[in-house]
């Protein structure tokens, strides 16, 4: 059996509540969990079922569209042992944008969540440096949003002006 | 009575403009401001094939106070502004800047909350090379045309 | 809102103390305006006299908005925002990105197409290993190697003008195929270069091989583990410099890289050291592989048949020159709202990229633009261990493990 089809048993089997669907398309099978159980669905995953290497971690943001939430944090694993790929994934709601975060156990983790609450403003519970990568410090708002305009608010044009 | 007697009206002063210009514009140190994919062709530039060291700009110096000629090559966003602007200041007089690319000249392909909509918003910016990014022959035609600027500058102008 | 930090990071350090931490503790800036930063990065190290205890990294000074430019453009406008990401070598992003649309659509391309995109694919993997080779023996003196390994790209600079048109964003592939096919002395020109690019290769190698000074500040230096590099996310040469043969041409192959005949270059260490011997083998390879496929190439039609996807040519026999239904596709791919339409869903697509596993995720609803555009940058999970392999060492080790990690900051920032 392959590798999704593997994890998606177990993950039905050891957590019957947290489980909430999956998914296919292009040869490939997701799965969803809630977002409370998953630390304890990624830890199995790694450990039980050999997923060694946390590939992206990243977000999609389906305002508009007709989903459970607004937000998804999307875990993309690899298992070298294996050879193969599963994707993990997680509603978040709008007016609580939160998750716990995984740095505890793939060491790849606190950057991908950085930049993930940079652009998209979704918190990560436990990560011990949380904050701005890719914008700088001061920035206001998650550009990455569908809300958010293209072309910003401005900050573009805030900066003084040097003469020779 | 002494040698201006002999010299028609003013022509000291004008050579020694004519000289101080010929020294600036035929050894200028340029600052390759790299940042991204204009960085490679300006590393091109520099390299055996299109050499711009045959127009003085042998002494590539990466420091500020050291250089007179910055080249920002690259898209400058939001954080790199700041840092574009304290190296700026940091050359000494006389200095020229060349921006080198589309997105330095106007923000080129990115035109979104990144990306700064030109840098000539906020430095002055002698010459604009555009292209995406320039060829090699584009970055040394606008060294040409700074040698060109430079030779007709009046001495009082940077004092 | 950040949240509660548990460590001081160095810059928070450098802001509360000034910088001065007494007897010889110091903390140094290191860019993001430096002679040996490849790019605009940022570290700030906390020295013990010259050696490295504790470094704090800070990117994003190129940070461009890549993701939220690609969501209002269609699947093949992307293309030209996917070369300026790895601007050393933008044809290996142009054909992943077709090859991730092309996953999602169940398209599968022409023999043609899929040799040609994997010989453009080994030439701009040669251009950046040699490059990056380059570059790591500059950065420790050895200037000329810098210039030879330029001259090498010049060359390659000149075949890519030739077959797509530009230097270096070249934005060469399209969905279903490529933009047109290559010259016909395309064959001639690729072999005067791999002539030429061998014997380069190997002068370099002579140079720095047994050249003590690049041995003794390469060897032991900049050290990962295996559980570590597994940990981080590592891919490419970085892993295979500490013994894990992983490489997704071999693992998970496309485009036809199994019928290819190469091998794994793996190497123990994890020093600066192993990952110059697995790029130097690495070039040995794409060379041995565009000789392969340049033997077997396969005629025929570079671009799929479907029009919905690519708009038939104007003297197609299917299409009669001057009737409608040709003239149509022509006007239908390309007006506002049609073009290619994905069915909804979404995709990654992992690609061996020289830096590593270069990976698509596409989310689609449907529409002729993207939902969700992602790239997996493997610079950004390549420096996320850069700290980790610093420890321990000395200030100058940092500037020979910084080059020996090739970070492209179009990638790392996005």
């Amino acid at each position: 059996m392959s590798l999704e089809d593997d994890a998606i048993e177990a993950l039905k089997a050891r957590f019957p509540e947290a489980f909430q669907g999956t998914g296919e398309h292009a040869g490939a099978k997701w799965a969803y969990v809630k977002r409370e159980f998953v630390v304890p669905a990624l830890t199995m995953l790694k450990n039980e079922l050999a997923c060694e290497m946390l590939m992206d971690l990243t977000a999609v943001d389906y305002l508009g569209k007709e989903t459970p939430e607004r937000f998804c944090i999307v875990y993309q694993l690899f298992s070298l042992s294996k050879n193969q790929y599963f994707r993990l994934k997680a509603w978040v709601p709008e007016n609580d944008p939160q998750i716990d975060s995984i740095w505890s156990l793939w060491k790849a983790a606190p950057w991908a969540e950085r930049e993930v609450w940079d652009l998209y403003g979704i918190t990560f519970r436990g990560n011990p440096d949380l904050r701005r990568i890719m914008l700088p410090f001061d920035y206001n708002g998650h550009p990455l949003r569908k809300d958010y305009p293209l072309i910003g608010r401005g900050e573009r044009q805030n900066f003084p002006r040097y003469v020779k | 009575m002494g040698l201006e007697a002999w010299m028609p009206e003013g022509a000291l002063t004008t050579r020694v403009e004519e000289l101080v210009n010929w020294g600036r514009a035929n050894s200028l140190w340029p600052m390759p401001f790299g940042v991204a994919c204009c960085a490679i062709e300006m590393m091109a530039t520099l390299s055996s094939r299109y050499d711009l060291a045959r127009f003085g700009a042998e002494a590539i110096r990466f420091s500020p106070r050291q250089s007179d000629l910055m080249i920002v090559s690259g898209r400058i966003s939001l954080k790199m502004m700041p840092v574009l602007g304290k190296i700026w200041e940091q050359m000494p007089e006389p200095k020229w800047c060349i921006s080198m690319g589309a997105c330095a000249s106007c923000g080129g392909v990115f035109d979104n909350y990144a990306i700064i909509q030109g840098v000539d918003r906020f430095i002055p910016v002698d010459v604009y090379i555009p292209g995406c990014p320039p060829r090699p022959e584009g970055l040394i035609d606008a060294v040409i045309k700074i040698q060109e600027l430079v030779e007709k500058e009046r001495l009082a102008q940077h004092l | 809102m950040p949240l509660q930090r548990a460590v001081r990071t160095p810059m928070e350090i450098e802001e509360q103390t000034d910088g001065d931490l007494g007897s010889k503790r110091m903390i140094v800036n290191f860019g993001p305006q430096h002679p040996a930063t490849h790019g605009t990065l940022r570290a700030i190290i906390e020295l013990d006299g010259e050696m490295v205890t504790n470094m704090d990294l800070e990117i994003g000074y190129l940070h461009s908005g890549f993701e939220k430019i690609s969501e209002y453009r269609t699947y093949n406008q992307t293309v030209t925002v996917s070369d300026r990401m790895n601007y050393l070598s933008p044809l290996c992003n142009n054909v992943g990105l077709s090859c991730a649309v092309e996953k999602m659509m169940g398209i599968e391309v022409t023999p043609r197409c899929a040799a040609i995109r994997i010989i453009m694919y080994e030439l701009s993997r040669i251009a950046d290993h040699i490059i990056s080779v380059g570059l790591q023996a500059m950065d420790l003196g050895a200037f000329s190697v810098m210039l030879w390994s330029f001259i090498e790209r010049e060359k390659l600079y000149d075949i890519f003008e030739a077959v797509t048109g530009a230097r270096l964003t070249t934005s060469y592939t399209r969905v279903g195929g490529l933009m047109r096919d290559v010259p016909p002395d395309f064959e001639e020109m690729v072999r005067t270069f791999m002539e030429t690019g061998i014997r380069t290769t190997r002068e370099m190698e002579n140079m720095l091989n047994e050249n003590e000074i690049f041995r003794g500040r390469t060897i032991g230096v900049n050290k990962i583990s295996k559980e570590d590099a597994i940990e981080f996310g590592l891919t490419g040469p970085l892993l295979r410099s500490c013994g894990v043969a992983y490489d997704v041409r071999k693992a998970h192959p496309y485009l036809g890289y199994d019928k290819l005949d190469f091998k794994l270059i793996t190497e123990e260490g994890g020093d600066v050291w192993a990952r110059y011997r697995v790029r130097v083998g690495e070039l040995y390879e794409s060379f041995k592989i565009v000789d392969q496929v340049l033997r077997n190439m396969p005629s025929g039609p570079v671009n799929i048949g479907d029009p919905e996807v690519v708009i038939p040519r104007k003297n197609d026999s299917n299409y009669p020159q001057g009737g409608m239904e040709g003239l149509i596709y022509h006007f239908k791919n390309y007006m506002y709202g049609h073009g290619i339409h994905p069915q909804p869903g979404e995709v990654y697509m992992a690609t061996e990229a020289p830096n590593g596993e270069l990976g698509y995720y596409l989310v689609s609803d449907g529409s002729a633009k993207p939902w969700r555009w992602r790239v997996r940058p493997p610079s950004l999970y390549n420096y996320q261990a850069f700290p980790v392999m610093c420890r321990g060492g000395s200030i100058s080790d940092v500037v020979s493990g910084l080059s020996s990690l090739n970070i492209i900051a179009g990638e790392l920032d996005q």
